[in-house]
């Protein structure tokens, strides 16, 4: 293709517009005095400080959220990775009675708007089930990601059929078929679809909400937000504290995807359309 | 024996195991989606309440008076007028600058892994997180307000009831760019190398030959990208509640998830609540069909 400065130019404008916020972030959450005039996007040494993660974490307890957080989306990756892996083997490549249901309930799942089943979920899990404030119940919605079940699907169908039929006619039982010569074949591309998992709990922010009032259980998303909605009004920095939490909540999903990018990228390449 | 076993693969498949294998996730799917599904119509049309867990009351069948009691109500007609400025400003919007920068982004430019990371970026962080780096650009003096001078608009961007809208639609736009640019991305790996030769031959232009060949070449991804992007602008409640405070001003950024939380939870009131929620998703299936016949007709 054709050389084109004018192409990387408007490339590079729309990567400052994309990235900038993240910087600000940064700058904000070390200023000792809020400073929204253009010279306050430029670091001055003298207004630098790390008070303000200071002060978020005297609010909200910064290592119990992130704990919180932790157990929460830890939850969700252990119950998709285990019954995610059983059903996208499944679905590629055992023949039972039911498959194409199960395969286009599947697919059905994810055009359900999650918000729809919010209130129902709350009245079950909440109020029949109490579950309020419970890891169990921040849990149980995003047990087993379609997605990833998804995803773990076209993984196991890429692999070469002789390989089933030739551990078959050994006498391996499918159990062990999935355990020995499946997972391994597909160990990278499960780092992927722990990835893709991550995301969604780290990053929730509707449910925790509605079901941790205690704030002790309370995932960052949840306890920064209440931070944002009631306290900060009252603090003497708030926008330096609010942003000193978004760093934190920020990090660990933008640096794990830095770091795996090319994973990230292209799993989303192969499933995003090819399907 | 063997043609015992031929009659039953033909009834439970070859390898019947595969149901022990999926039962967990039918199991799950029965739990979560389909049976609060079931539950959520079944609330819009009873006087539902919250009780005390294990009492037994009467939850009388009220038939439409719910949807009577959502439809009358100014404050759920104001918020689904909201989401469809939401969704006229965000979907076009999403299609093109996706489009076009994926269309960037897929020639060999110098930085491509550098642009990717940046554009994904915003998907990948929390929205709690970003919108908090929001709050502190758009505030009445914060740092765009100072760019802009004069120009800045009065009242500020987040509490004006014409711009707090269009402000939370351009948010979303921005934060979820990515995640459609690399669907488009992944569609201009199916686009044949020869149309555009062919195109050039014919002495079409770059423009010419992107209008061309490249939009009807991803058109199916098109139809994916609107439809993902109206799901996700039906259902926005975040952004309006910590971005405009819940909804502000006077209500001219609440979305109908963010009036469902409050009527259906804060008010007690879920049999109400799952009125608007159904509503919305007939008013979501609707457009869905609607798009499909304008961006997908030429699928057929």
């Amino acid at each position: 293709m054709r050389k084109s400065p004018l192409r990387f130019v408007l490339l590079l404008v729309g990567a400052f517009i994309f990235l900038f916020p993240f910087y600000y972030m940064l700058i904000g959450s070390l200023q000792a005095e809020p400073d929204p005039s253009v010279g306050g996007a430029f670091p001055d040494p003298s207004n630098l400080t790390g008070h303000n993660y200071v002060e978020i974490n005297a609010a909200i307890h910064l290592g119990k959220s992130l704990l919180n957080s932790g157990i929460f989306t830890g939850g969700v990756i252990l119950g998709t990775l285990v019954f995610g892996v059983l059903t996208g083997y499944a679905l590629a490549r055992l023949q039972f009675r039911g498959r194409g249901a199960v395969f286009n309930l599947m697919l059905l799942v994810q055009v359900v708007p999650f918000q729809l089943l919010t209130i129902p979920l709350y009245v079950m899990i909440v109020r029949s089930y109490g579950l309020a404030d419970s890891y169990l119940g921040m849990i149980a919605p995003f047990a087993i990601n379609s997605t990833a079940v998804f995803v773990f699907r076209q993984y196991f169908l890429q692999l070469p059929q002789e390989l089933f039929d030739a551990a078959r006619i050994d006498g391996a039982n499918e159990l062990n078929i999935l355990w020995r010569v499946a997972i391994p074949l597909v160990k990278p591309a499960l780092l992927t679809g722990v990835l893709l998992t991550f995301i969604g709990p780290w990053n929730e922010f509707l449910w925790p909400f509605l079901i941790t009032k205690q704030q002790d259980l309370q995932p960052l998303a949840v306890s920064l937000s209440n931070y944002l909605t009631t306290v900060s009004a009252r603090a003497a920095n708030p926008f330096g504290a609010v942003l000193a939490g978004a760093c934190v909540l920020a990090a660990p999903a933008v640096g794990l995807f830095i770091a795996f990018q090319r994973r990230f990228i292209s799993s989303s390449l192969e499933s995003g359309v090819k399907g | 024996m063997s043609r015992h076993r031929g009659l039953l693969a033909g009834i439970l498949g070859k390898q019947p195991i595969g149901t022990a294998f999926v039962t967990p996730y039918v199991v799950f799917l029965a739990v979560i989606f389909a049976y609060p599904l079931g539950f959520a119509v079944y609330m819009s049309f009873h006087d539902y309440f919250f009780t005390a867990p294990g009492a037994i009351v009467d939850r009388p069948w009220v038939g439409l008076a719910n949807y009577a009691t959502v439809l009358s109500d100014p404050a759920v007609r104001r918020s689904f007028v909201n989401v469809g400025i939401f969704l006229v400003i965000n979907v076009p919007l999403t299609v093109i600058l996706s489009l076009v920068l994926a269309y960037a982004l897929n020639s060999a430019i110098r930085w491509r892994t550098f642009f990717r990371v940046s554009y994904y970026v915003p998907y990948v962080a929390a929205s709690v997180a970003v919108v908090g780096v929001w709050l502190f650009l758009f505030n009445s003096n914060g740092l765009v307000n100072s760019v802009l001078g004069p120009l800045a608009p009065d009242p500020s961007w987040l509490v004006n009831s014409k711009l707090a809208m269009p402000t939370v639609a351009l948010y979303v736009t921005w934060k979820q760019l990515g995640f459609f640019i690399l669907l488009y991305l992944a569609a201009l790996q199916n686009v044949s190398k020869d149309l555009y030769e062919a195109a050039s031959m014919d002495g079409a232009g770059r423009l010419k030959s992107f209008w061309n060949v490249t939009v009807p070449g991803v058109r199916p991804a098109t139809t994916l990208v609107v439809l993902l992007a109206t799901v996700t602008g039906a259902n926005l409640f975040t952004e309006p509640y910590l971005l405009t405070g819940g909804g502000g001003p006077d209500g001219h950024s609440a979305s109908p998830v963010l009036i469902m939380y409050q009527k259906g939870i804060e008010q007690g009131n879920p049999d109400v609540g799952s009125a608007i929620g159904v509503l919305l998703v007939i008013g979501v299936l609707l457009l869905a069909l609607v798009e499909r016949r304008f961006v997908g007709r030429e699928d057929r």
